[in-house]
């Protein structure tokens, strides 16, 4: 596979893992613009471990992905205290101060970046990618999936129905938070060079933007606004320097005839062979 | 047969809520004994599901405890409460808009045994509960809207689904608010049958509603809220010829 | 020196102030962002630039932005908001951003994505007042927002458009049984906003004497903060909030390192979105959770 080739499934497995991330946390109702302010972390946490503390990549991954995992629970709670378009900006806040942090980090290079990671495979990066989105595929057939999705419909009846709405709207982001921290130690150890720049409101945009695009409401939308958002700007490159509007007037194309993304349950059922869902 | 607890399961003591300058409920007291089925009634806006949001925890009671089966649950959260043994049903029908009936009979039920139980597809990992989801779905007729979403079903369904999924949560305890509202006769008939049934094998049942009938034919005991207060309480003999209880409806028709 | 600092960051809280009303009319009445404002801004400046490179004078060119803006505006509200109305508010949120998208792209292609500079001898003109240095520029984008900020309050407040904007925004179920049109409330909203996102990129244009296309993302960012610090529905709040965060900006760049600045002006957001959400001049109808 060529380099170039190999960069965009590398994206991809990076995007995909960004993506997941908020849609975890949007399976209970909380929409995060902020992201990329986990990913940030994750980014910066398992490169200090690598490349300052020698560590192997894979415990470097854990680690950082049990530190955001913390500040995504620290995050959580006052999170509970607002709602829709509020929320999303506190958000969205949050990933501003943590790009600014990181700006301000001059150990870690502050604005001028960082770099001494290790280049990891694709394989690797792959690995992590679809392993994640498996174990997401089956979680969507649990009780705990069903439980954040009554706590999504109606938090109050969902309450009302014996389900903890703090523990799960909390946990998710901190499971939201250790995903994206993943996607971010990747992202360290493929481009070898990080900077704030990197995890800003873009970053988190396009997160939503994969999940909302591809799917909402399965984990394999995901997937495809993962594949749809890197590849599509390769595929309308004919159209030179249109391109982009190219990709927003498709983008808005999508929301206006199909507002739950490309994918949904029953067009995935369809597609899966297994017919109806039980 | 559940065996016999002597005692209340669920007992009100002085319950008091204000919302700003409004007394919403003042000194409320109140019993309801194991496998009983009791009824609060009185005018609209007397209270009623007030009593039943702090019963629940969906508010706190500014006064008064609450206590099921011998422990305090006034300031617990709404899901411990819950859990602890109450259900209920709401005057406008809270369903989950986007799942189907099917996981409506799966979401509500306890977590019993592990944690794995909870977080792998319940098909393999909790067939307990599977299997539980089936009778319910068997029980309530709603086999042939499996796997319909919530807010397509019909509103008749609607109300099926949601007794259906209070109860699966295994509960000693059923509230019910306005069970029979927008029902003609027959499916009211339906009902008291069935709620006499689940009663018969051990749940205890709080209803509140306005259908007289309904009610004189199915509780063991009333309770009268007026502006927030009991102004009566006995079996339904006695209440229908209360003279309090008919002033305070005085400009509501009382079938006799 | 701190004189002149505190009239610098006037000079930007006057466009923070113009964008963030802006945001805060979307928002206000359809409790989405319209994530197109920052490109509106943008293009309108755009629009200013080469009205202003035409040798027209400035107020031609501050209405030519507006109106520019408030037409694209108009577009998008047609196209990529009302269709998405009903739903959840996501969805037309990554339309508008859908929409920001194609403006930059068409913008990059028009003018080139290399920054526009106007000859400085323009409005290079700098009174003196005691120890303060101010140029003309600042002066007259200080005063061109109090103009805009004061049309739009009377507007609100004095207006029946006004009373219909505000009817909506408290509740757009009953506004309607009243009679009032919805549509055309969210039209005129959008056309407003418009305005405002326009004029305030012509403003800052010709205050800097140079734009590029991507001057829109981080100020609508900041100008997000600012509408939220100051009561998204509070018209004096984002007057108060605009000069407040850009004098708050100015001084942190001036004593404290510019790159702290961000972790101030989010950290004051948040803070004001935790612990009084209303706003500092209050009044914002926050999302409360249902009640049983």
């Amino acid at each position: 596979m060529s380099t170039y080739c190999a960069g965009l499934f590398a994206d991809i497995g990076i995007l995909l893992l960004g993506a997941l991330s908020v849609y975890i946390i949007l399976a209970t109702g909380q929409l995060s613009l902020g992201n990329a302010g986990f990913m940030g972390i994750g980014s910066y946490v398992a490169s200090y471990l690598t490349v300052e503390l020698h560590w192997p990549l894979t415990p470097a991954l854990i680690a950082a992905a049990l530190s955001a995992s913390i500040i995504g629970i620290i995050v959580g709670f006052p999170a509970l205290r607002l709602k829709g378009i509020y929320l999303a900006i506190a958000t969205l806040g949050f990933g501003e101060m943590v790009r600014s942090f990181f700006l301000n980090f001059s150990h870690m290079g502050g604005s001028g970046g960082y770099h001494g990671m290790q280049h990891v495979s694709l394989g690797y990066i792959w690995a992590w990618a679809a392993g994640i989105l498996l174990l997401l595929t089956l979680l969507e057939r649990s009780r705990l999936w069903l439980e954040m999705r009554a706590v999504h419909d109606d938090e109050t009846a969902a309450g009302l129905i014996g389900l903890n709405t703090t523990a799960t709207k909390v946990g998710a982001f901190g499971f939201g938070a250790a995903v994206a921290a993943i996607a971010g130690g990747l992202f360290a150890h493929h481009y070898v060079y990080i900077e704030p720049a990197n995890f800003g409101f873009e970053r988190s945009i396009d997160f939503v933007l994969a999940v909302i695009l591809g799917g909402s409401t399965v984990g394999a939308g995901a997937l495809l606004g993962a594949a749809l958002i890197v590849l599509l700007p390769e595929w309308l490159r004919f159209l030179a320097d249109w391109r982009l509007a190219a990709f927003g007037t498709l983008l808005i194309l999508v929301l206006l005839t199909r507002r739950q993304g490309i994918l949904d349950r029953p067009l995935l059922a369809k597609l899966s062979f297994r017919g109806k869902s039980p | 047969m559940t065996a016999a607890t002597n005692g209340a399961l669920l007992r009100l003591a002085n319950i008091g809520k204000s919302f700003g300058g409004i007394r919403a409920l003042s000194d409320v007291s109140m019993t309801v004994e194991q496998n009983r089925i009791v009824g609060v009634i009185g005018p609209n806006g007397a209270g009623k599901t007030t009593l039943f949001n702090v019963i629940t925890g969906a508010y706190r009671a500014g006064d008064g405890e609450v206590v099921l089966a011998g422990e305090t649950i006034t300031y617990w959260p709404s899901y411990r409460i819950m859990r602890a043994g109450i259900a209920r049903t709401f005057q406008n029908i809270r369903l989950f808009a986007g799942m189907t009936v099917w996981e409506h009979l799966l979401v509500a039920q306890p977590h019993r045994g592990a944690l794995l139980r909870v977080v792998l597809p319940v098909r393999w990992a909790d067939p307990a509960a599977w299997a539980r989801a089936e009778e319910a779905l068997v029980f309530f007729g709603l086999q042939d809207y499996r796997n319909a979403i919530a807010r397509t079903l019909p509103y008749g369904i609607q109300r099926k689904v949601e007794m259906a999924r209070a109860l699966t949560a295994g509960p000693r305890l059923l509230l019910l608010d306005e069970p029979v509202a927008g029902m003609n006769h027959d499916e009211a008939e339906e009902l008291r049958a069935l709620l006499m049934q689940l009663n018969a094998r051990g749940l205890s049942i709080l209803l509140i509603e306005h259908d007289m009938a309904f009610v004189m034919n199915l509780c063991h005991e009333l309770y009268v809220l007026d502006f927030g207060a009991i102004i009566a309480q006995g079996a339904p003999a006695d209440i229908r010829s209360n003279p309090v209880v008919l002033d305070a409806y005085l400009g509501t028709d009382t079938p006799c | 020196m701190l004189l002149q600092q505190l009239v610098n960051g006037l000079t930007l809280g006057a466009v923070y102030t113009l964008i963030a009303l802006a945001f805060s009319l979307v928002m206000g009445i359809l409790s989405i962002l319209n994530l197109a404002v920052g490109e509106l801004f943008m293009f309108g400046g755009y629009v200013g630039f080469a009205v202003i490179a035409a040798y027209l004078p400035l107020p031609i060119a501050l209405l030519a932005g507006m109106a520019a803006a408030a037409v694209v505006s108009i577009v998008i509200q047609k196209i990529a908001y009302e269709p998405l109305r009903d739903a959840p508010l996501v969805t037309p949120m990554l339309s508008t951003l859908g929409c920001s998208i194609i403006l930059q792209n068409v913008v990059t292609n028009v003018w080139g994505s290399d920054p526009l500079q106007l000859p400085t001898e323009l409005f290079d003109t700098r009174v003196s007042l005691g120890p303060v240095n101010i140029g003309m520029m600042q002066i007259v984008v200080i005063g061109v927002t109090i103009v805009l900020v004061g049309a739009v309050a009377y507007l609100i407040q004095k207006t029946s458009a006004g009373r219909a904007l505000r009817a909506v925004a408290e509740n757009r179920d009953v506004a309607r049984l009243l009679g009032v049109s919805a549509n055309r409330i969210t039209l005129l909203a959008f056309l407003i906003s418009g305005c405002l996102a326009g004029a305030a990129g012509v403003l800052i244009g010709l205050h800097y004497a140079a734009i590029t296309p991507y001057i829109g993302v981080d100020i609508g960012l900041k100008a997000i903060a600012v509408m939220v610090i100051g009561g998204t529905t509070r018209v004096w709040g984002a007057l108060l909030a605009g000069p407040l965060i850009g004098i708050a900006e100015v001084l942190t760049i001036a004593y404290g390192g510019s790159q702290v600045r961000d972790l101030v002006v989010y950290g004051l957001m948040i803070l004001i979105l935790l612990l009084r959400p209303q706003g500092l001049l209050g009044g914002a109808r926050s999302d409360i959770g249902q009640r049983v």
